[in-house]
């Protein structure tokens, strides 16, 4: 079963790809950047991928008149020629006997370049299963490309794209596959409301959220009831955060968000100190006549105190801060999580980055400590590992930005790895103000429309083709199309990511009711 | 059918043979295929000249006309005539069958004096044309004539095949890989073949 003949090897090398002289009759215009070839070498069989299409002239070749049209065909393939660069990425195993290996030679010359078929395809994207989850197909395939799930949450992974190219409708298909494969147990925190219960499509119209498709393995949190009963959002919990729970270092993360200076953002270290478990309800209980008596205290700066008094102030209007909450979130989600559960934490009318950060950082930080813990117990006792957890965060280079990412507890995640069990997706627009030695820890790395040049650069560090890929990226759809590479995948691969929508289908006329995987993602 | 026979071989070379016809002035016509024969050997020519000219090389003819009114009158009152003349044509050897198999290479041995010519039959020339082989060596040759004869070579080998079309930008491609370089040469054979 093999594919259209498409050209013969040329020349090439490894790094820089092959160079591929087009047969006579292929046309250039039917071979695009981003398809998939198989060259049949004289021992192997090297599974590539197309980068570029070229039109190439012998010498002299444009002093020809072609106003003739026999003239124009006998030059096209003759005199003038297409041809094609192709990566060589893996080597197939006999007969699909062994597994595909990562190509380290390069096909003989004149080997024979012809179209990957589905079967090839197949062999190197594996069968959708409890582990690989069917993700899309490639551009010009109908084959399906699946994720091995498993090596996907081994390691943090990342989903950038410029806003509005399905950044949000992937990872609900990420994490929906997540939660049908069991491979981790998810936190999410949902800073537009749309991952719990319900969402928007950007073409219009809502989708289903995960609690509406497996509404007995997913719980919704919500830091803002009175916005989660106007949408009709049925929540298992709502978070209160005593004052007590914020560290210092939840404000010290807050710097750039609340704008204080440097010396304003190291002082609540002192404050705590000084003033005990319950500082910052303290401090904010201050009257400025306080706070002067207190900077001599501390010996502090009195203006530094009186801003650092001020900027914080904004806190207090919060309401889902509390001086004491009743029952701590910490626990409830880790019980959740436990348990096999998903949590979406809703953030309800807090879109704003100041309650997100200071909510996420906060619970992260609790809930990797009590994994360290759990971790150790285990190792020591020889017991199970604790549950894997997958953290999914917005906007995420606010957090993993060079200046934050040695502070905060999400560089600190995403730098372990998965020596505690706890990994990061981070979801972004702007991958290029995330600290690069956090990018370089991001195991698998799927990526929508980027067009800044930075971020492309900082998606794309690291990786062997990154010139090829940059090509392939920038010739996204800005719709429903992915680049994906990274542990999760055998070779980079360009996707049109499945239709969310496709998932629940099946799911409309038994409402409520949980199907089997098979069902669920019929189509 | 039996294959139109022409005239016979007065002088032969590897590379090219020339036959006496035995009709006056009935050359085959310009870059007709014919075959001639050494020993098992069938030797094929493509004819790239012919002339009639008095049969002793010293002696012209002169004009014998002046009171003719048809110019037929003029061999019907010199009958001897057709026995002082003769037309030859030159062949270019472009092909041999040795063995059942035809080759488009020189024959190992030039045509015997004296072996029989003969037209290539329609079967010869669509075989001859399924290789295009022999495009190499004839844009090479060292004939005055070889810008007509390849093109009217082609066309008449076109002529006679189902996939006309097809032959001709094969051929076409065959001649622009060969003249990549020869620009204005390359434009004037296609220019001859669209």
């Amino acid at each position: 079963m093999n594919g259209k003949l498409l050209g013969r090897v040329v020349g090439g090398s490894l790094g820089q790809g092959l160079t591929v002289r087009l047969e006579e009759g292929v046309s250039v215009e039917a071979v695009g950047v981003g398809r998939y070839v198989v060259i049949q070498g004289e021992k192997g069989r090297f599974f590539g991928l197309i980068t570029d299409v070229e039109l190439g002239a012998l010498e002299r070749g444009m002093e020809m008149d072609v106003s003739d049209p026999y003239v124009a065909r006998v030059l096209s393939g003759t005199g003038v020629f297409g041809t094609v660069k192709v990566l060589p990425q893996l080597v197939l195993g006999v007969a699909g006997l062994e597994a595909p290996q990562p190509a380290r030679t390069i096909p003989a010359p004149f080997s024979p370049v012809r179209e990957a078929s589905e079967q090839d395809v197949a062999t190197v994207f594996g069968a959708e299963d409890q582990r690989h989850l069917y993700i899309g197909s490639p551009l010009d395939l109908d084959v399906k490309v699946c994720l091995d799930l498993d090596r996907f949450v081994q390691r943090s992974a990342g989903v950038f794209g410029k806003s509005g190219t399905g950044k949000t409708m992937l990872t609900r298909v990420l994490l929906a596959g997540i939660l049908q494969g069991g491979q981790a147990s998810s936190l999410v925190f949902d800073m537009h409301s749309e991952y719990g219960w319900e969402g928007e499509r950007e073409e219009g119209g809502m989708v289903k959220g995960l609690k509406q498709l497996f509404p007995s393995r997913v719980a919704v949190f919500t830091l803002d009831e009175e916005s989660a009963r106007r949408r009709r959002v049925k929540t298992d919990f709502t978070v209160l955060i005593g004052y007590d729970e914020i560290e210092p270092e939840d404000i010290a993360l807050l710097r750039d968000t609340l704008n204080l200076t440097e010396l304003a953002a190291q002082t609540p270290y002192r404050l705590a100190r000084q003033l005990g478990k319950g500082w910052l309800r303290s401090f904010l209980g201050y009257s400025p006549a306080q706070v002067k008596d207190l900077a001599e205290s501390l010996g502090e700066h009195e203006s530094t105190l009186l801003h650092l008094h001020r900027r914080l102030g904004q806190l207090e209007r919060l309401p889902f801060l509390v001086p004491q909450s009743p029952e701590s979130a910490v626990d409830r989600i880790l019980g959740y999580l436990e348990k096999g559960l998903t949590v979406v934490l809703e953030f309800g009318r807090y879109r704003d980055i100041v309650p997100y950060m200071l909510v996420a950082n906060l619970l992260t930080r609790r809930l990797h400590d009590l994994y360290v813990l759990r971790t150790e117990k285990a190792r020591g006792e020889g017991a199970s590992h604790p549950r894997p957890l997958l953290i999914v965060i917005e906007e995420a280079h606010k957090f993993l930005s060079p200046e934050l990412s040695r502070q905060t507890i999400f560089g600190t995640i995403a730098r372990e790895m998965r020596k505690f069990y706890v990994s990061l997706l981070v979801i972004d627009q702007r991958p290029s103000g995330i600290d690069e030695e956090v990018m370089s820890q991001v195991g698998s790395k799927i990526t929508c429309l980027l067009d800044n040049e930075k971020d492309v650069d900082s998606v794309l560090a690291g990786t062997r083709e990154r010139a090829e890929l940059r090509k392939v990226l920038s010739r996204l759809d800005s719709r429903q199309q992915a680049l994906m590479f990274g542990d999760a995948l055998p070779v980079p691969v360009v996707v049109r990511v499945r239709d969310y929508g496709s998932i629940y289908k099946g799911l409309a006329d038994v409402k409520g009711a949980e199907r089997d995987r098979k069902d669920l993602w019929e189509e | 059918m039996p294959a139109t026979r022409v005239g016979e071989v007065v002088q032969a070379s590897t590379q090219e043979f020339v036959t006496q016809c035995y009709e006056l002035h009935q050359p085959p016509p310009f870059a007709s295929l014919v075959k001639s024969r050494e020993g098992e050997t069938d030797v094929f020519g493509v004819v790239y000249h012919a002339e009639t000219a008095s049969l002793e090389p010293g002696r012209r003819p002169v004009a014998r006309g002046r009171e003719e009114t048809e110019e037929e009158g003029v061999y019907k009152a010199h009958p001897q005539l057709s026995r002082l003349l003769r037309t030859e044509f030159k062949a270019w050897v472009v092909g041999h069958r040795a063995g059942g198999k035809l080759v488009q290479a020189l024959s190992p041995r030039p045509p015997k004096l004296h072996s029989f010519v003969y037209l290539a039959k329609a079967e010869e020339l669509t075989e001859f044309g399924s290789s295009l082989h022999f495009l190499g060596p004839l844009v090479m040759a060292p004939l005055s004539s070889r810008e007509e004869l390849i093109p009217t070579f082609l066309l008449h080998l076109a002529v006679l095949r189902e996939d006309r079309e097809e032959f001709l930008l094969r051929a076409g491609k065959e001649l622009t890989l060969l003249l990549w370089g020869e620009a204005a040469r390359l434009q004037s054979l296609l220019r001859r073949l669209s």
